[in-house]
């Protein structure tokens, strides 16, 4: 079996499971956001009492981080009752950040669980080894209600990354060159497993980044093979004992993919679709595209290791006038982090907006909406029509060293320019 | 649950993602009969408007790709969608409209078979999609049982209901 397999045999307390079956498993963790007030609404219209288990449910408030209008705050103040009436163990409230980096920060994520969360990037804690999954407002009330969900056992699928990246090529870029071949709907109802050398030796950041963005393919769940990086940071952590999952070396993938990652180059997704790839350099032979916005944030492109490498291309320097970077660190913890280590004060200084942690504009709630007929690059996972404000705006999915080395010169900029301010 | 629906047809292109369906700008707003208002207004802002009452709406491929926001199929719903069918679905929208009641319906090619304004009706016990105008025929994929119960209880919630009550019953 899969490692995925087992996961969901051991929650739905079967000795095995083969893909296309469906199964009832436990879930070890749930987490609703603040989009998902439907949730406790759900809850009630279906005859629900007292969540399940309120060690294992939390309610993570970063989509409208802070509240910006009386109707979102309207909504978490009804959230955080529900929350307060059943005495949840854990509460993140507007101040924490994106979902998807304050679980692990937390500890409730850990190798070998099932998370389900109200978020489609729920597959972002393959990286850790757990098996994430996004479910909508419903599905999520029938948890809180009984601590399981019916799942359809998935194909899995390998994307087998191998070789070092390039200086100036970062997980970001490997993840859209995946994007770019397996397309939008390429792994619909399916699971990803990503193995290789690249992911064998890639630290934990990356492989959130990597993970993050299987659901842009339709992916139910990601998965990766913890290493040691990954298990430092859960031991530190883990709020629970927990046991690593193994695929067995006879298991056959419905498929495999295998990229050479010392080839790639630092890729641009076109508006207005996730799999437009390509060759940034490509992109801007014909011409020079002109921004309005540069972007850093979200659960794929906010962590530290991002904002720090937007960081050393723009150290000292100044984007342009009539230019704007909006900077939303995924966390109250990637924040303060960065603020010692001076990366905050540099991104200021270079002309920089900072806001709170959380999703900020990446969903075009707040904090960084675009116009009609503006130009955005941002380092976050969607450029579909409207997704970050108009629908006449047009936004390019990049690395965050590729957005600032893009802002600082107002236009689509490869950041190899820069190679110095990268070592 | 219908198991023949007939309507009037919109017809959209593929990769409709859920903030097409349902803009995150909106996602504030509980009350269905709003969020209705705002369907599919990421395509076009006159679309619920204009959307005939009971009517079907048809995509190309992976229809409700993106954000797992249940808004989107609320809003079909109280849009008056009665059905959506497509060449294919994304994951999470599919449970989500499934567990809602809004039947959707799997047909291979039918994105390019059906004009708007089209009138066509969705068998589901057959598995066929026919187009009224031109008489065309259309085999569509059977529902997976998981599926079908549901929608056979008239969504999630009745079923989570009566599994509620028979549990206080024991």
């Amino acid at each position: 079996m899969h490692a995925i397999e087992k996961i969901l045999a051991k929650n739905s307390g079967c000795e095995r499971v083969t893909a296309g079956e469906i199964v009832t498993a436990k879930v070890d963790f749930a987490e609703i956001n603040d989009l998902y007030l439907q949730t406790v609404y759900s809850f009630y219209e279906m005859g629900g009492e007292k969540v399940w288990d309120s060690t294992r449910c939390a309610f993570v408030f970063d989509h409208y981080a802070p509240a910006p209008d009386i109707k979102s705050a309207a909504n978490h103040k009804e959230m955080r009752e529900f929350a307060q009436k059943n005495n949840l163990k854990y509460h993140f409230d507007t101040h924490c950040g994106v979902c998807h980096q304050v679980m692990p920060e937390a500890g409730v994520i850990y190798p070998g669980m099932i998370v389900v969360a109200t978020d489609s990037h729920t597959t972002t804690h393959g990286a850790f080894g757990a098996m994430g999954t996004g479910c909508g407002a419903t599905d999520m009330a029938t948890i809180l209600m009984t601590g399981e969900l019916w799942f359809r056992v998935p194909e899995i699928i390998e994307v087998r990354l191998e070789g070092e990246a390039k200086p100036g090529v970062y997980p970001k870029d490997v993840i859209l060159e995946v994007l770019g071949r397996i397309k939008a709907d390429g792994a619909v109802y399916k699971a990803i497993d990503f193995t290789g050398s690249y992911v064998e030796n890639l630290n934990v950041a990356g492989r959130m980044v990597v993970c993050n963005m299987a659901v842009e393919m339709g992916a139910k769940t990601a998965y990766m093979q913890p290493n040691e990086d990954v298990l430092q940071y859960v031991k530190e952590r883990a709020e629970r004992p927990f046991e690593v999952q193994t695929t067995d070396p006879d298991f056959k993938y419905e498929e495999s993919f295998v990229f050479d990652v010392s080839a790639i180059e630092p890729n641009l997704s076109c508006p207005h679709s996730v799999d437009n790839v390509y060759p940034l350099s490509e992109v801007v032979k014909d011409g020079d595209v002109i921004l309005n916005q540069g972007y850093i944030g979200s659960c794929t492109g906010g962590r530290e290791e991002d904002l720090e490498a937007a960081a050393r291309i723009l150290k000292g320097k100044h984007i342009p006038p009539y230019t704007r970077l909006v900077v939303v660190p995924a966390s109250s913890e990637v924040m303060l982090s960065c603020m010692e280590k001076g990366i905050i004060q540099d991104l200021m200084s270079a002309g920089a907006t900072i806001t709170s942690p959380g999703c900020g504009a990446c969903l075009g709630a707040h904090e960084g909406i675009l116009s009609p007929g503006e130009v955005c690059i941002s380092s976050t996972n969607r450029n579909f029509p409207g997704r970050m404000g108009s629908n006449q705006a047009k936004i390019y999915l990049a690395s965050p060293a590729t957005v600032a080395a893009s802002i600082l010169n107002g236009k689509i900029t490869d950041p190899r320019q820069y190679l110095d301010e990268l070592k | 649950m219908e198991t023949r629906i007939t309507g009037k047809t919109i017809v959209v292109g593929k990769n409709i993602d859920t903030d097409q369906i349902y803009p995150g700008r909106f996602l504030a707003i509980t009350d269905p009969k709003e969020i209705g208002s705002h369907c599919l207004s990421g395509v076009d802002e006159s679309i619920a408007q204009n959307f005939p009452k009971g009517g079907i709406v048809v995509a190309r491929t992976n229809f409700g790709c993106g954000s797992s926001r249940e808004h989107a199929p609320i809003a079909l719903i109280n849009m008056g969608a009665a059905a959506v069918v497509a060449e294919s679905f994304a994951r999470i929208f599919y449970r989500n409209a499934t567990n809602l009641g809004l039947p959707l319906i799997v047909c291979k090619g039918i994105g390019s078979e059906v004009e708007a304004g089209n009138t066509v009706t969705v068998d589901i016990k057959a598995g066929t999609v026919t187009v009224e105008e031109t008489g065309k025929v259309y085999p569509c994929d059977q529902l997976g049982e998981q599926a079908l119960m549901i929608l056979e209880a008239g969504g999630i919630k009745p079923l989570m209901r009566k599994r509620m009550k028979e549990k206080k019953q024991q």
